[in-house]
């Protein structure tokens, strides 16, 4: 008589190998384990313009995914080169007003002032930047703090680029369809990239210069240029956002170096789980539904990111991704022994 | 020796505030030799290294590679240019397994000028070269040893991880800091082969040790510090038989005397 | 001429108040305040509402709203900040989560809209060398002065003043004389905080309480900070004479509207040519190993 007895066993026993990080995948279901997250996040997002109601609700998606792109390029600055930018929003801007600017004294259409922008937005931002990169990080906080908060009164006061106005008259995307799937697809393509860029021997490179920097110096590579790297990576992600944010909205004002873009990419990092890259775009689409519907409480949204914020990184600094990716792990089920 | 010094350190003087850190401290390393330099806690080897390999500068002084001034370069030009270096106090990336920690060295401008891949060729595969890289230095091959998580492997691989570190960028001059240190005996005399295997390839070797014996074993030439300031330099007979230098390392004359009634 | 130099001067003293409350937490803490505009702005409702609403001596209104302003700081420090020390990203983003909440909380909650102005000292003014400066504005060069020496006497001749400068200098070892380097953050958050209330009441009724004078309190103090070199307190007293006399001098010669761009051009200057700043103790990456 053979008593059956049962233990419980994680769902990934059998597929994690002696090495910690190689996989070995052996059968549909374990595949599936892997890959089942991943696509419903990717056909989740594609698939949400159809399934939500109203044209409003469908332009906040195409906000959400803005967002995303500029909470993940914080999040890619700030876990995997080391360096905390409290300025998203000078991102946006650089590249929103060059956009808008292409757009509206060139004339140049939107698909295409959209990459123009993003990349001589990345270059102007990075060569902005490079003075602090040698130094500690505190100094790259401070000066991306200040950048937008500067620019802004540079353009209010010497009323250029439209001053207090702002730019009019932007050209928009040909139809909403369009606007909406041009913008997920921006999200979610650079999204993989960088993903696929962090576990290249160049994404190690540049998460070692976070890490431990004196052992990348001591290895002959010279940690300014990486870090201009991925600060440039970063700025044309925030660069792109803003171009792509000046067509939905036709208009480019100083509002694009408000607060919102600095503070909510961080909160969406933090809430979502930073380190991750798509715990920012969970934050996202958790906090820009929320700020929209606090739209009408005027700049209590910003109190309520801040506070939030700071609750997660003081007690909570975890997030939602990094939590749910360990309990997805740790999964079990019973097992005949 | 022959010809020209590889290293030449000239008057390197460091003060940190009110301190004295390196008080015009002059020696040369011939090209291929290994030489030691030793002395008592805080007596400066370690600025020494620092001073060398640019991770800190100067108050006066200056160093020369091959004739050609570095002084005050920055450290990854440095290295760039074959001097290398270990740390002290170890510097793996914990997070990377073992043989990823030489992708990064293998990433730099150096490695592939030199081609430093030797299995992988220009677009060949960093992680495959790393392994070789490690099986040299003395990991097993075969295991999973080298697959490990640098949290997880024992001081003495880590060492040797430290020396592959340099390795992979096919230096002219390695210096390692304290490289015995925390080893035990089997463990030191398991890395002599290595060291001698690196001078053979023409690798020139400056080792900081605490550890003598080992030490004499490999190093022809010693260098002595003490406070800041070179004591002397020799042959390790010439020097274990100095008067200074045992003075420095055990005390006074008293402590002398009281030993030879003892 | 003598009037950049008066103005001149007065600007750099204010900017010395601004500074010194952000130089003297990151000093001996290494924190980087983040909501010292906020708290500027605090003290300044504080007072606003201690005097006008509840309509209390408005002597003893500055004095409460400033000890209050310290308790908030330190409040911060205690119950937020000191469970992330050490790591710098969470640092950072900690205390300007804390400052932006602040100062966003007060564009929300209705302190906008009328103006709020604060009393002046001393009303009337005298010609200096030919430039009429209102009494006021001579209390602040008095006042910062006096804050100045204050500082250097305490910092030098009280057992706090010194156990302060000697987490300044070295926290291990001031660890290991017994000094508690966790209550004498908590301290000098307070005292940082204080002295940016002191700055809010001598400075805040030159002009009108607005949440945006946080934001550029804010960067003044880093730009001062900056120049004269993170950590030194002696360095952010003369930064501020040179970006004061910078301000007043664009002011001048191109319109009010760029001193703001002084503060931030001296920062990149700064980091140019000499991250360390003027008279900075810490040479950076150079010599860390």
């Amino acid at each position: 008589m053979r008593d059956e007895q049962r233990r419980k066993e994680r769902l990934d026993r059998g597929i994690k190998v002696r090495a910690d990080s190689l996989y070995a995948l052996m059968s549909w279901r374990e595949l599936s384990y892997l890959t089942a997250p991943r696509l419903l996040l990717i056909v989740g997002i594609l698939a949400l313009p159809f399934l939500v109601p109203s044209l409003y609700w469908q332009r906040v998606i195409s906000v959400v995914c803005i967002y995303a792109l500029l909470a993940v390029s914080f999040d890619f600055l700030a876990h995997f080169v080391g360096l905390v930018s409290l300025g998203g929003a000078f991102f946006i801007g650089v590249g929103g007003y060059i956009s808008a600017l292409l757009n509206t004294s060139l004339g140049v259409p939107p698909l295409a002032a959209i990459p123009i922008a993003a990349l001589g937005g990345a270059v102007i931002c990075t060569v902005m930047l490079l003075p602090c990169l040698p130094l500690r990080g505190v100094y790259f906080a401070i000066v991306t703090l200040m950048y937008p908060l500067l620019l802004m009164r540079v353009i209010e006061a010497a009323n250029i680029f439209g001053g207090t106005d702002g730019i009019m008259g932007v050209e928009s995307f040909p139809t909403p369809r369009v606007e909406e799937y041009f913008v997920i697809g921006v999200m979610l393509l650079f999204l993989f990239l960088l993903r696929r860029l962090v576990n290249t021997d160049l994404g190690l490179v540049l998460r070692a210069v976070k890490d431990n920097d004196q052992a990348v110096k001591a290895s002959g590579i010279s940690i300014t240029l990486f870090k201009a790297l991925g600060v440039f990576i970063s700025a044309f992600l925030g660069c792109l956002a803003g171009a792509c944010i000046v067509h939905i909205y036709m208009w480019g004002g100083i509002s694009l170096f408000a607060l919102d873009f600095s503070i909510l990419p961080i909160a969406a990092t933090v809430i979502g789980g930073g380190g991750t890259l798509v715990g920012p775009v969970l934050g996202c689409f958790i906090l820009v539904p929320i700020s929209e519907l606090l739209r009408e409480f005027g700049t209590l949204r910003i109190v309520a990111y801040s506070v939030i914020l700071m609750a997660f990184v003081v007690y909570r600094s975890e997030g939602i991704m990094n939590y749910g990716q360990r309990k997805y792990h740790q999964f079990e089920r019973w097992v005949k022994v | 020796m022959s010809g020209e010094p590889i290293l030449r350190v000239e008057e390197a003087t460091k003060a940190f505030g009110g301190v004295l850190a390196l008080n015009r401290v002059s020696f040369e390393v011939g090209e291929g030799e290994v030489l030691g330099i030793i002395g008592p806690n805080g007596s400066g080897k370690t600025t020494v290294v620092n001073c060398i390999t640019g991770f800190i500068r100067m108050t006066s002084g200056r160093i020369f590679f091959r004739g050609k001034d570095i002084t005050g370069k920055p450290p990854h030009k440095i290295a760039d240019m074959g001097v290398t270096r270990t740390f002290q106090i170890m510097r793996p990336y914990y997070s990377l397994p073992a043989y990823k920690n030489l992708v990064i060295p293998l990433f730099s401008p150096r490695a592939r000028r030199t081609g430093g891949w030797r299995g992988g060729g220009r677009l060949g595969d960093r992680d495959t070269v790393g392994v070789d890289i490690l099986e040299e230095i003395g990991f097993e091959r075969e295991s999973f040893v080298p697959y490990k998580l640098a949290s997880a492997l024992p001081t003495g691989y880590l060492k040797r991880l430290e020396l592959a570190r340099c390795l992979a960028l096919k230096p002219e001059v390695i210096l390692c800091d304290e490289v015995f240190s925390g080893l035990s005996m089997s463990e030191i005399a398991s890395m002599l082969p290595l060291i001698e295997r690196i001078q053979m390839e023409g690798i020139t070797v400056v080792m900081i040790e605490h550890r003598l014996r080992e030490l004499f074993r490999v190093a022809r030439r010693i260098v002595v510090l003490n406070f800041g300031e070179k004591l002397m330099e020799g042959t390790p007979d010439e020097v274990m038989s100095d008067e200074k230098v045992k003075e420095a390392y055990f005390g006074s004359e008293e402590v002398e005397e009281v030993m030879t009634y003892a | 001429m003598m009037d950049i130099l008066v103005y001149g001067t007065v600007n750099s003293i204010s900017l010395a108040l601004m500074a010194l409350g952000f130089a003297l937490v990151y000093g001996i803490s290494r924190v980087a305040n983040f909501a010292h505009g906020a708290l500027y702005v605090v003290t300044g409702f504080l007072t606003w509402t201690l005097f006008r609403a509840a309509e209390l001596n408005y002597v003893l209104s500055i004095l409460l709203a400033m000890v209050m302003t310290g308790l908030i700081g330190a409040a911060i420090y205690q119950f937020f900040l000191i469970r992330v020390r050490g790591m710098s990203i969470s640092e950072i983003i900690a205390s300007y989560a804390i400052g932006l909440a602040i100062l966003e909380g007060f564009r929300w909650g209705g302190f906008k809209g009328m103006t709020y102005t604060l009393p002046t000292f001393m009303q009337g003014s005298v010609i200096l060398a030919g430039t009429p400066v209102d009494y006021h504005r001579l209390l602040v060069v008095l006042i910062g002065v006096g804050v100045v020496a204050f500082l250097w006497l305490f910092t030098h001749y009280t057992r706090i003043g010194l156990a302060l400068r000697g987490m300044a200098q070295d926290e291990r070892a001031a660890l290991m004389l017994g000094i508690d380097s966790d209550l004498m953050a908590v301290v000098a958050m307070g005292f940082g905080s204080m002295l940016a209330g002191l700055s809010a009441v001598v400075l805040l009724p030159l002009g009108n309480i607005v949440v945006e004078k946080g934001y550029d309190v804010l960067i003044q103090a880093i730009a001062v900070c900056i120049v004269g070199g993170l950590g030194s307190w002696a360095g952010a007293v003369v930064a501020a004479f040179i970006i004061g006399y910078a301000q007043i001098m664009t002011v001048m010669w191109w319109g009010a509207h760029y001193q703001m761009v002084v503060a931030l051009l001296a920062i990149i200057v700064t980091l140019i040519l000499r991250p360390s700043g003027l008279f900075g103790r810490q040479k950076e990456l150079e010599e860390r190993v």
